[in-house]
């Protein structure tokens, strides 16, 4: 469907998008994620025909943006960061003016028009002017612009931005609805929104691509490093004392509170030590105030990667297809025990 | 291309641009008319137009304004670009949109021949000559004010940018006659003088000759100068 190979776009001597390669694949939802700044805005202007590549190319079914354009724009919708409204237009003026812009054929405007006005929920502001509109109706409208004619692919720049949570839920709906049709791909630096509708997530930090993968795969590679929490009313040395009896923990450290202690053990070997954590503080008559596990959220997976990619150092331990299997076990192990011995 | 036509004609007339442009030049070439033609009675209606070359340079920098750097100001380019019509036919769009308004001026003061002969003895091909040359070189500053606009994306500096440069090209033959001697010796004053855009309409106004000549220097003059617009847009999104 989107061929990206090698892209790379300089301003000067500032790289936005650092040789980009991916493909997307028909009918599912794409999310683009990535801080600030990442150059989700540039890729996409690049995969649009809005700007040119400095190098690589994007085949758009098999055509190159740049040498068939008319071919290539013609399966595309684009709602850009800013809605490309013209505000002295009405909704309905606007509205019709991309309907001939993108050639769709004289019988079927008015139809098409109507179709997009009812999915975005325009019906009542049709006649009033864009300059107007509250800012979410304007995103609804730039919204309308991009699926209008019903291309095989729609680009939504950060879609909600703006928007009041009950929109939100409405245009993710409205998503959904198309995704079933149509091939979606959407940016967004907020992760909830990704995760929410997204087939599958590309994060790209720095210009460049550091993990494609399901939601599901990239929590389930990152599982090992969940995290359990436990309060427990006793002295900090006899938590250390029972901690160091129990075999196969990952990194532990406690931290003194005014009753009782605060134990965080970082998953090891023992993949759910909870039973015996329960029965060593219930034979030692310590009582455990609080046991908490916590797998290690979308967010953190996130986080972690765009920080890694950042200090660039930890790019052995993510080779460029996202995989924590690249991390091997011994290599955790072996960092775990040297904090321990540091303890 | 149709649909950049209609929109951008019909934006003029939304934000009065398209109005005032009109106005100002139908208002003026009734002072000049009355003057002229009614008061003094000479029977030739292109002296008007003689006069009123000066007044174009300020007019149309208030049409061309707007044209490019509006678009890139409300990111409307965006739209425009990523939409499935070549930049050629967009540009095209726009500049017909522009000769359309400019055209309704145009057809007015084909009338102001009409009144002179209806009160005495009138020249008619040598005026409507001379509309259509006034015509075709007002065309040329579009092209030149849609090249500037096509610069940068406030409107302010669009709109005296083209007047600066519509000024220059205007007082090309005062200036080039003040060129140092050693200079007017070559190719450039033997082509310069010779090839100005006032002085093509001169030989319509004055002389009442059909320049071709100069016609066809218009011409080359506004395709110069879409073929520049286009360019530097294309320009932009490389760099």
């Amino acid at each position: 469907m989107i061929e990206v190979r090698n892209l790379v776009k300089r301003y000067g001597s500032h790289t936005a998008v650092d040789h980009l390669s991916f493909t997307v694949e028909k009918g599912q939802i794409y999310g683009f994620l990535g801080p600030n700044g990442a150059g989700k805005s540039t890729t996409m202007n690049i995969m649009t025909g809005y700007l040119g590549a400095t190098e690589g190319e994007v085949l758009i079914d098999g055509h190159n943006i740049l040498e068939e354009p008319e071919k290539a724009k013609q399966s595309i919708g684009y709602l850009p960061e800013i809605p490309p409204l013209y505000t002295d237009m009405t909704v309905g003026e606007y509205l019709k003016f991309v309907a001939e812009l993108k050639k769709i054929e004289r019988k079927k405007q008015r139809d098409e028009i109507r179709k997009v006005i009812v999915m975005t929920k325009l019906q009542e502001v049709e006649n009033r002017l864009i300059r107007n509109l509250s800012k979410g109706y304007r995103q609804r409208v730039g919204l309308a612009q991009a699926i209008i004619g019903f291309p095989d692919i729609i680009i939504l720049d950060e879609p909600t931005v703006g928007l009041d949570p009950k929109q939100i839920i409405e245009i993710r709906e409205l998503i959904r609805e198309l995704a079933k049709e149509h091939t979606i791909i959407l940016s967004s630096h907020i992760l909830a929104e990704i995760s929410a509708v997204c087939d599958h997530i590309m994060i790209i930090s720095g210009g460049k691509l550091i993990a494609s993968d399901t939601p599901e795969n990239l929590e389930k590679q990152m599982s090992d490093a969940g995290t359990l929490y436990l309060d427990v009313k006793t002295k900090k040395e006899n938590v250390q004392e029972m901690l160091s009896g129990i075999q196969g923990l990952g990194k532990w450290s406690v931290e003194e509170k005014e009753y009782s202690c605060l134990i965080t053990i970082q998953e090891g070997k023992n993949k759910d030590p909870r039973e015996e954590l329960f029965y060593a503080c219930a034979q030692a008559n310590y009582p455990i105030l609080t046991m908490q596990y916590k797998k290690a959220s979308l967010e953190e997976v996130f986080l972690e990667l765009t920080e890694a990619a950042k200090k660039g150092s930890e790019r052995q331990k993510y080779p460029r297809r996202f995989g924590m299997s690249g991390r091997k076990k011994e290599q955790i192990e072996e960092e775990e025990n040297k904090d321990e011995s540091s303890l | 291309m149709k649909a950049v036509y209609k929109r951008e004609l019909k934006s003029y007339f939304d934000s009065m641009i398209g109005y005032i442009f009109i106005a100002f030049l139908v208002a003026m070439n009734g002072i000049y008319f009355l003057y002229y033609n009614m008061m003094v009675g000479y029977p030739y209606y292109s002296y008007v137009l003689g006069a009123m070359e000066f007044i174009i340079l300020m007019a149309i920098p208030v049409l061309t304004m707007k044209c490019l750097s509006d678009e890139r100001k409300s990111k409307t380019d965006q739209l425009l670009l990523t939409s499935p019509v070549s930049l050629p036919k967009i540009i095209l769009g726009k500049y017909l949109a522009m000769e359309t308004i400019f055209v309704i001026p145009m057809a007015i003061f084909c009338l102001c021949p009409l009144i002179i002969k209806a009160n005495g003895t009138a020249y008619l091909r040598e005026d409507f000559a001379s509309i259509f040359a006034f015509f075709m070189m007002g065309s040329v500053f579009i092209a030149v004010g849609m090249f500037i606009s096509s610069l940068t994306e406030s409107q302010i500096i669009s709109a005296v940018g083209t007047f600066g440069v519509t000024l220059l090209l205007y007082l090309w033959p005062g200036i080039s006659s003040m060129l140092p001697t050693f200079l007017t010796d070559n190719f450039i004053t033997d082509l310069l003088p010779n090839y100005t855009l006032t002085g093509v309409l001169d030989k319509f106004t004055s002389y009442h000759i059909f320049d071709i000549g100069g016609l066809v220097f218009y011409i080359s003059f506004i395709f110069l100068f879409l073929f520049f617009t286009i360019q530097s847009v294309q320009k932009r999104r490389w760099s």
